[in-house]
């Protein structure tokens, strides 16, 4: 372990020692030019953490700017812990989701859990119940041990932090691709609700007031993690396994109940996360908030390890920690709180107006840094960006056209490739139900939790189909945020807003950097029509293993609102009887389709081409169907196209079949993977009034009794099958990969 | 202040889904030897010099630490441990 | 009625078993801390499940040896009735109100999903608004609900009829298929799903709804008709 004494200033410099927390030779002249001096040891390891990406968003910066970020909606963009959307009757909506990718690789179970736990600590810490989970998880196929290793783990870890706190997870997606193998996404979303007058902000306001530390104590646990976060995974992170923090959800569910009960005290002025750097990164975000400075003695700082040092204090990531400011001479009042729930709050530091961050340790001022530059000025790179040369060969392309002779072999073989197949393995180990408000849980398009004590409900859904954003990074990002609305609508609710999280490969590499450029480019231009503001996110960047970067994989979680409980409609068809329609034409679009991968074991060409006017006005009258009560069932046609939706329609205890039939060319109308559709059944007697609401809705057939999926093309019969065995090639295609010896 | 160690394992008879699982895999690696495996709980006790301290801990683990319906516990105390 | 809930450190289905109460039955209920709960005066005491110490050690372990559980002890010898739900069951168990024990699942992980229980005895205080062998859609979610005893404890209880809810399709490696049993004084019932989470259609099934009406109807016979 480095050891902060023996390393002198002068030594930092000459032996840059910078380099090895991931400060470059600019940076650190930048840094001395700031300090008027050389920084110590514990002063460049602050700046090093701080001004790492995961902080400061220094290469991102100037994309996020993009983002629109405002509408009447939003109560809170980005800034603070999490989001907010007001939902009416005095209420609002917190999320955000967050990236635990490269812990993850490493360390898969605690990697998982602790994103879990971090990505609900940022929602109470505003002063919400955390009231829904989503996870959006991405892993290599299930051929390799190691991937099946991660995959299995990851889930465990999420269950296992999840359930323990209370929290339900009730939905998300997992998607396979060769890309991730070394480096799987976990993305955890947290959802919760607030009565609006009780948002709390990280702020260390009001000259004197006291800084006070809660939770678990601090060990060396993750140093430098957040510096770990940001670099390339490389064979010896193996060998970094003592930088993964292990997660306590037992601390963390007394933290939320103790939290929840603090921010109904006057004497709390603000209260934040220690999350990625820690100690360092709350308190300074608090005191620049504010304006001010802040002072703290380290002595004070509960401690789990013998003869830690200042800088393995400031940069413990260890988990379940809350750093809360608190007026002067009120202080009892909060110990009082958190005593209840044996946890001990300890002052450990107070506000000042010279707005200097300041550390004692041992009598001894062991760092004094200007607050606003640690935590506001840290440098923006404006990195280089070029078109990719693979991108104007897919372009160049002609239509990529799929050859398919057996339909129902092929759609068997669709419905077992692991991205479409079901993931019940997975969201059976999440406990879905707690808190008793779960309508819609894992498997449905979005997820739906009914708001307590009033006619509304919250939807909400993570999306992102990555092969398209490699194809098409515009187009892709597009279709990112246009699919996560396309969730909620189908669940019958409005949109709201969404909260990103990025997760590209090395931005140093102009190509890269492109694909950054366009993604969001295309996800602002999808939210700014779809009304649906971005407020909050996260950035992951050099996602890569072994020099190969991820496809890209900016991740939507969307949020929207049910306004009465009677909107809600599930993606399943209910009734025999009821007319089967589908919304909107299709087009042979097979590039980076679930059927080009089945067929070609790759991906090229053109992504499916989206318009955004088109697919505003769908939802739109979609929404108005299902609000005016028209609507049985609503499902968004995505991976697979028609032919997988329409199986996925079936697959309920329910027993039910559909006969349906189409024309043209059967490959296309079964398995393009045309954007901006939707299955939809209805009850007969509701015909006149839907196709007068639903412009584009095409009739397809009916809702059959008989547990047959049925497809006629014209004359001749395309596909029967019995759903129930559809059902099981579905249901069985992860466990048996799992099981089969890699 | 002596060391305590407690290894806390499955009663005979008594399924044990996890050593079943361990047993699975070993086997699986090839290690054909391996007839059972009986996953259990080790803890480790600092406590002061006492007397007592034998009919303490076994106070202490049928009282909490095992559930003697379902597990067996034993123990080793080991002298003039320095804290 | 009266229902009191008790909250332990890492209880997380407290809320949801005080609604139950309140809103679903609609009658008066408190949760209580569990350092600073007094027992004395409710009609009813409800054990939620969660993680009680974050399952360290075994679940229900550590909580077992708790001050409440003395009263909890006190209030089962006088009659009243105690239902603890899936770590309140472990609880129950941990603090030897109920025989036997939880083991893992036997597929070792955690689940969660509705499952089909079968009221194999709708003669207690708690299952009296069932049909016997009446199927009951409820969900479960654990990870310890393996229940096993001994050869001679599982005689005992199917010759006392103690056996209140089995699982149609045994999910966990449960002795016998049993989902929640009774002591032999019939006024303590632990079981591992969720009737809490099963009070509202909106819920995707109310079939929990009676049990906790099983309740309130045996205590207006015995208290207020009886008056």
């Amino acid at each position: 372990m480095l050891q902060a004494p023996e390393i002198t200033p002068e030594l930092v410099e000459q032996d840059k020692v910078y380099q090895e927390m991931g400060l470059t030779d600019k940076e650190y002249d930048m840094i001395k030019d700031i300090m008027g001096r050389r920084p110590n040891f514990t002063e460049i390891g602050i700046f090093s953490v701080m001004w790492s990406e995961h902080c400061s968003y220094k290469t991102s910066k100037p994309l996020l700017k993009k983002f629109p970020t405002e509408g009447p909606q939003v109560v809170q963009g980005p800034g603070e812990g999490a989001g907010v959307v007001d939902i009416g009757d005095g209420q609002g909506v917190v999320f955000k989701v967050e990236s635990h990718n490269h812990p993850s690789a490493v360390e898969p179970y605690q990697g998982a859990a602790t994103g879990v736990g971090g990505i609900i600590r940022d929602v109470f810490s505003m002063g919400a119940r955390p009231i829904a989970s989503l996870n959006s998880l991405r892993f290599g196929n299930l051929h390799t041990g190691r991937v099946k290793y991660l995959f299995d783990e990851v889930v465990h870890g999420i269950a296992g932090y999840g359930n323990c706190v209370g929290v339900p997870t009730v939905g998300g997606e997992v998607q396979f691709d060769d890309c991730y193998e070394g480096n799987p996404l976990v993305n955890a979303m947290c959802v919760g609700l607030i009565d609006t007058k009780d948002i709390q902000k990280g702020i260390a306001s009001g000259l004197g007031n006291t800084i006070m530390y809660v939770g678990s104590k601090t060990g060396r646990d993750g140093i430098h993690g957040a510096t770990f976060a940001s670099e390339d995974l490389s064979e010896d992170s193996e060998s970094k396994r003592s930088n993964v923090q292990v997660g306590d959800p037992f601390m963390e569910k007394l933290l939320i109940e103790a939290c929840l009960e603090v921010i109904h005290s006057d004497a709390l002025v603000g209260i934040q996360d220690m999350g990625a750097a820690g100690l360092t990164s709350s308190a300074s975000e608090m005191a620049s908030k504010a304006g001010m400075g802040m002072e703290m003695n380290l002595d004070l700082i509960p401690q789990r390890e013998e003869n830690m040092t200042a800088y393995e204090m400031m940069l413990s990531e260890s988990q379940e920690r809350m750093l809360l400011c608190v007026k002067q001479g009120e202080e009892q009042e909060i110990v009082d709180i958190f005593k209840k729930y044996g946890l001990e709050a300890v002052a450990v530091g107070h506000v000042t107006d010279d707005k200097m961050f300041r550390l004692l340790h041992k009598g001894e001022v062991v760092a004094d840094i200007p607050v606003d530059n640690l935590a506001e000025d840290a440098p923006i790179f404006h990195k280089e960006s070029k078109v990719p040369s693979f991108y104007e060969e897919y372009q160049r392309m002609p239509a990529y056209i799929p050859e398919v002779k057996d339909h129902s072999e092929t759609l068997k073989k669709l419905l077992q490739q692991p991205t479409i197949a079901s993931k019940e393995y997975v969201y059976d180990q999440y406990d879905s139900m707690v808190q008793a408000n779960t309508v819609f849980s894992p498997g449905s398009d979005a997820a739906v939790v009914r708001v307590r004590g009033y006619d509304k409900a919250i939807a909400m859904t993570t999306d992102c189909n990555s092969r398209y954003i490699h194809l098409d990074p515009e187009a892709g990002g597009k279709i990112a945020v246009a699919e996560a609305a396309r969730n909620i609508v189908a669940s019958g609710a409005k949109p709201l807003a969404l909260t990103d999280g990025l997760n590209f490969g090395n931005p140093d590499k102009p190509e890269n950097f492109w694909q950054m450029e366009k993604s969001v480019e295309g996800m602002s231009a999808a939210s700014l029509k779809l009304n649906t503001p971005v407020i909050s996110g996260n950035v992951s960047l050099y996602n890569e293993s072994n020099g190969q970067a991820i496809f890209p994989t900016p991740v939507v979680g969307m949020v929207g609102l049910h306004e009465s409980l009677d909107h809600i409609t599930p993606s399943h068809f209910q009734n025999e009887g009821d007319l089967i329609y589908v919304i909107g034409e299709t087009e042979a679009e097979f590039g980076g389709s679930e059927l080009q991968n089945l067929l070609e074991g790759k991906y090229f060409g053109k992504a499916p081409a989206i318009d955004l006017e088109t697919e505003a006005k769908r939802q739109e009258q979609l929404l108005a169907a299902i609000r005016a009560g028209l609507v049985s069932s609503a499902h968004d046609i995505a991976e697979g196209g028609l032919g997988v939706a329409l199986a996925e329609c079936l697959f309920t205890e329910k027993g039910l079949g559909a006969d349906v039939q189409v024309e043209g060319d059967l490959t296309t109308v079964l398995f393009s993977e045309t954007q901006s559709r939707f299955i939809v059944s209805i009850p007969e007697k509701d015909r006149e009034a839907f196709e007068a609401k639903v412009e584009d809705a095409t009739l397809l057939g009916t809702v059959t009794n008989t547990n047959k999926l049925v497809v006629q093309n014209g004359e001749t019969e395309a596909i029967t099958e019995d759903v129930r065995s559809l059902q099981q090639l579905w249901k069985g295609a992860i466990p048996c990969l799992l099981k089969s010896k890699a | 202040m002596k060391l305590v160690k407690v290894h806390i394992t499955l009663k005979e008879g008594v399924l044990d889904p996890q050593g079943k699982a361990v047993q699975g895999s070993l086997n699986t690696l090839g290690y054909d030897n391996v007839k059972e495996v009986r996953v259990g709980k080790y803890l480790e006790l600092t406590v002061n010099d006492d007397a007592n301290i034998e009919a303490e801990i076994e106070e202490m683990c049928n009282k909490l630490l095992a559930n003697p319906v379902i597990e067996n516990y034993k123990y080793t105390v080991e002298e003039g441990v320095v804290q | 009625m009266k229902f009191a809930v008790i909250v332990f450190p890492g209880s997380n289905c407290d809320r949801d078993m005080y609604y139950a109460a309140k809103d679903a039955l609609g009658e008066e209920a408190d949760m209580l801390w569990y350092q600073e709960a007094n027992l004395e005066g409710y009609d009813a005491i409800l054990i939620p499940g969660g993680f009680s110490y974050g399952d360290y050690l075994r679940s229900g372990a550590i909580a077992s040896t708790s001050d409440i559980v003395v009263q909890l002890r006190e209030q089962a010898d006088k009659g009243v009735p105690i239902l603890g739900v899936c770590n309140g069951f472990q609880i129950l168990l941990e603090s030897g109100l109920l025989p036997g024990a939880m083991l893992r699942n036997k597929n070792l992980k955690f689940m969660c999903h509705f499952e089909n229980l079968i009221v194999e005895n709708n003669d207690t205080l708690f299952t009296s608004k069932y049909e016997k062998d009446e199927v009951v859609s409820i969900p479960i979610a654990h990870h310890d609900g393996n229940y096993y005893c001994d050869e001679e404890t599982l005689a005992r209880l199917k010759e006392n009829n103690q056996i209140v809810f089995t699982y149609e399709n045994n999910p966990n490696g449960s002795v016998a298929d049993i989902a929640g049993i009774i002591n032999e004084q019939g006024n303590v019932l632990g079981m591992m799903p969720h009737p809490e989470r099963a009070v509202e259609a909106i819920l995707n099934s109310d079939d929990g709804l009676k049990l906790f009406q099983s309740m309130l109807e045996n205590w207006r016979e015995r208290y207020v008709a009886g008056a």
